[in-house]
């Protein structure tokens, strides 16, 4: 065993419990993708560039400083690929490939966007909401000229408020919910008036800019040859569907657009934890205890991967993960566990509202999902049409892996991770229920590595090559 | 109702049997646990070649071939068969050695192989890296698309009247007049005949009727890489067949050869050991050296079947009347559908062209015990 604890992704979760693990005295060693910590809500900028200040950054820095200075053995530009049994981990880093093991494992790799397909949503200029914050974030860079902002819940005015503090120019945004449906989530937002107002800022910067707002509008469109030059809108009801009424033709060389975050829980799905199916929560999730314990000793799981609910609870949440993870290794006193952790859930509670309402607005919306129609792709990286997904169930697919045999939706190089909730979702029009139709089946590499970063320089006689086959 | 034959296991194997036998006038059933070929039948290789067959198997692995080849004729559905060169290759003075000697003997038994330089190699597959020293050229080779043979042999087993139950796991047998009753999770199904195909799992089968047939379960391990450009056209493998290599017409490559991970019956497939997916990847990207700029999308383990004696259990129970097992064939996916086709042959009442494999040889002196009643 080379450590304590690991910790795999150091966004508010991970970071937190990496720092709660080594804080109580454990040996942590926290792997993350990306150069440096804070995950995709506090994503620190490009090396070499400087970015004004916000609350987003400036939460970050300070998360970022913390773990500078702690104790926690941190390896940042390491893509894991591999977990395993004893827990093992194995990632690619600069330096070739590499493994850490420990008794106990902490997973905290976060969420992925969801876009709902309609047509036109793989043209050229068509980015996801979350990419976006990424490009304004981490580049400093627009999505384009003219853009339109699109889908639903808080990113929305994220992206719309960056476009314009970046100097960009927004078209328009057409949110799914209504100005009900946010008067309706108001009480609970309120819970966190830190929040509230921020969102009360990003409604003015758009408000005092006089973009348009359609509300209860959803994409029908985007229009153009080689890369999108218009976007129309129509109505949608409550469900998400499409209502009467008239389209919205917009120009524009860019669309920003998302329908909330899928749970990204390839790592207790590897390990085939017990897992249920949450819609609210973003899609299937893994059962946890109240300390983030998955059903499998030693690994704990928590932040969006485990279901969508934001940075406030993934921090608590993160810090419970690893006091537990301290306590279980013995480093840390029942008394002592039982102090913290209560302070931990106390946030988590008073943050629930909150969190709650915003998965609610970014939750799948059924009736969204029906509305696609048959020719447009589903899988982009296979090229699969809801056509060809319903075709596959008439010749007998009756959940999500024998879609994959009969059809290859989610063999790509996303694995999924993109397409499995909508094809999931129509699959499970037609068979009845989500949990029936599954997930896809986790497999490693967790990211696609290169061969030459895996294997790294060798020698053909250094191959241990099993003996020969029977002949 | 009773079926003339009833099918235990989805598989390559229990699949062809179940349709040679229904399209000979049987009135079949196959039984099978989860969809069909989803186990080894469905994730492994594809790989349709005789330099890793055993050379006792090289007849049928022939027949077998040209059964792939002609899918469509007697499948009715493509699985994607792509028929090619194949290469066995030889990196060290040693591997030359064993090449030779492999590569001789499945000649002997009938493989058109032949020995042919590192630069007549070259020649034929240019992808190949400049040290191999000695290859083995086999014009017989191929791959299949593995993930489409449930997918194939479903339409075929409907169209050709076979009573598909999927997601029926089967728990017992007991033997009654007449025939068999199977215990499953649909209800009891009655058949004169029984076929076991299930694979690892024909040994808990067996076990139904008190026959006890010890079965390895191998874990191989399978890397799959993105869609890259073309790098191989030949089904690439070594000489002590610790390798199999082919790059698809969609662009990925699969890489395999049997490298083992952790898993076994009861939890299937559980995990890959990261040494031996990077042992395996440094031997093709060895071997095809273009291949290091791929990346890896997915990589997974299967399980195979193995008898003590690494050859197939392929026919009559002996001392159950009409009972027979099909399976634990090695390089099962390429030689399966010739055997159980001659399994189904024999049900019918034909002769077979080739011998079955019968289980006698590995069942020691005991005879079975009466079939346990649970
Ligand atoms: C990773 C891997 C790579 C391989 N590569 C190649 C290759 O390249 N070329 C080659 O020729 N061969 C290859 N093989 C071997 C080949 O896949 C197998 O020999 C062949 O598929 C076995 O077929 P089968 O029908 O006997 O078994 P299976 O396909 O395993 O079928 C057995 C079936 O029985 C079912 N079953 C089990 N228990 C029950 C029950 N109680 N009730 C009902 N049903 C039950 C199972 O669900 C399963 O579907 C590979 C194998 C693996 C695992």
């Amino acid at each position: 065993m080379t450590h304590d604890v690991i910790v795999l992704g150091a966004g508010p979760a991970g970071a937190n419990a990496a720092l709660a693990a080594a804080e109580a005295g454990l040996k942590v060693v926290l792997f993350e993708q990306q150069p440096a910590a804070g995950g995709q809500v506090w994503r620190a900028p490009l090396p070499g560039l400087r970015m004004p200040s916000s609350p987003e950054k400036d939460s970050g820095d300070a998360l970022r400083a913390r773990l500078a200075a702690s104790a926690v053995e941190i390896r940042f530009g390491r893509t894991v690929w591999s977990v395993g049994q004893h827990f093992r981990v194995d990632a690619v880093g600069p330096g070739g490939n590499e493994h850490a093991e420990a008794p106990r494992l902490i997973a905290a790799t976060g969420a992925h966007e969801r876009v709902v397909p309609f047509p036109g949503w793989t043209l050229p200029g068509v980015i996801g909401l979350a990419a976006a914050t990424v490009l304004l974030k981490s580049h400093g860079a627009l999505p384009g000229t003219r853009v339109v902002v699109a889908g639903c819940g808080p990113l929305l005015a994220v992206v719309a408020a960056g476009i314009l503090k970046a100097g960009g120019t927004v078209a328009a945004i057409a949110d799914l919910a209504g100005p009900g449906d946010w008067l309706k989530a108001l009480p609970a937002l309120a819970s966190q008036p830190r929040l509230l107002m921020r969102g009360a800022a990003w409604a003015l910067k758009i408000g005092g800019a006089r973009i348009p707002v359609h509300f209860r509008h959803g994409v029908r469109a985007a229009d153009g040859g080689e890369a999108i030059e218009q976007v129309r809108l129509a109505p949608v009801d409550a469900a998400g569907g499409f209502s009467a009424g008239p389209e919205i033709t917009l120009a524009a060389d860019a669309l920003c657009v998302g329908h909330g975050l899928v749970p990204g829980a390839e790592i207790p799905r590897l390990f085939r934890t017990a897992q249920t199916f949450d819609r609210r929560r973003g899609g299937f999730i893994p059962r946890l205890d109240a300390c983030g314990r998955t059903s499998l000793n030693g690994l704990y799981a928590c932040g969006d991967g485990v279901g969508i609910r934001g940075a406030l609870v993934a921090e608590a949440a993160g810090r419970l993960a690893g006091l537990a993870s301290a306590h279980d290794a013995g480093a840390l006193s029942a008394d002592a566990f039982a102090a913290a952790a209560g302070q931990a859930r106390a946030r988590i509670a008073q943050a629930r509202a909150f969190s709650d309402a915003m998965a609610e607005m970014m939750a799948l919306r059924p009736a969204q999902v029906a509305a696609i129609p048959p020719e447009t792709v589903v899988c982009r990286c296979e090229d699969v049409t809801r056509a060809d997904i319903e075709a596959a169930h008439a010749d007998g697919a009756r959940d999500l892996n024998q879609l994959k045999q009969f059809t290859r939706c989610g063999m790509g190089p996303c694995q999924g991770r993109f397409c499995g909730d909508v094809a999931g979702e129509l699959l499970a029009a037609k068979v009845g229920s989500r949990e029936a139709v599954g997930a896809f089946t986790a497999r490693p590499p967790l990211r696609p590595v290169p061969l030459a970063d895996l294997m790294g320089a060798f020698d053909y006689a250094d191959i241990p090559i099993p003996a020969p086959a029977p002949l | 109702m009773i079926h003339d034959l009833a099918v235990i296991g989805g598989g390559v194997h229990g699949s062809t049997v179940a349709l040679f036998a229904a399209r000979g006038g049987m009135k079949v059933t196959l039984i099978e646990r989860g969809p069909l070929c989803r186990e080894a039948s469905g994730v492994n290789a594809g790989t349709l070649t005789l330099q890793m067959t055993r050379v006792a198997l090289i007849p049928y692995a022939l027949r077998a071939h040209a059964m792939w080849a002609s899918a469509r004729e007697w499948l009715g559905h493509d699985v994607g068969v792509v028929v090619c060169d194949g290469l066995s290759l030889a990196f060290t003075e040693q591997e030359e050695e064993l090449l030779s000697f492999r590569a001789g003997k499945r000649r002997e038994a009938g493989a058109p192989i032949s020995l042919v330089s590192g630069a007549e190699a070259r020649r034929i597959e240019p992808g190949v890296s400049d040290t191999v020293r000695l290859a083995g050229y086999c014009k017989v080779d191929g791959f299949a698309n593995a993930y489409l043979t449930g997918l194939a042999f479903r339409r075929a087993l409907i169209d050709a009247g076979v009573a598909l139950q999927e997601n029926t796991p089967a728990s017992g047998i007991v033997r009654e007049d007449g025939g068999f009753a199977v215990q499953t999770s649909n209800g009891v199904v009655r058949a004169r005949r029984i076929v076991l195909a299930g694979g690892v799992w024909i040994e808990p089968m067996l076990a139904w009727l008190g026959i006890a047939l010890p079965i390895k379960t191998l874990i191989n391990q399978l890397v799959v890489t993105e869609r890259v450009r073309p790098v191989m056209r030949t089904v690439v493998g070594i000489a002590n067949g610790l390798l199999s290599l082919k790059q698809y017409p969609h662009g990925t490559v699969v890489i395999g050869g049997g490298w083992q991970g952790i898993g076994d019956r009861e939890r299937g497939g559980v995990e890959l050991l990261p040494d031996r997916v990077i042992g395996n990847v440094r031997l093709a990207c060895h071997a095809i050296p273009d291949l290091k700029a791929a990346r890896v999308a997915r990589a997974w383990a299967g399980l195979e079947a193995e008898t003590a004696d690494a050859l197939p259990a392929a026919g009559p129970i002996p001392g159950i009347p009409d009972a027979y097992v099909c399976g634990s064939v090695h390089s099962g996916y390429t030689s399966g559908p010739y055997i159980a086709r001659l399994l189904a042959e024999r049900i019918l009442g034909h002769e077979t062209d080739l011998p079955l494999f019968p289980i006698d040889r590995l069942l020691g002196t005991a005879t079975p015990s009466e079939a346990r009643h649970d």
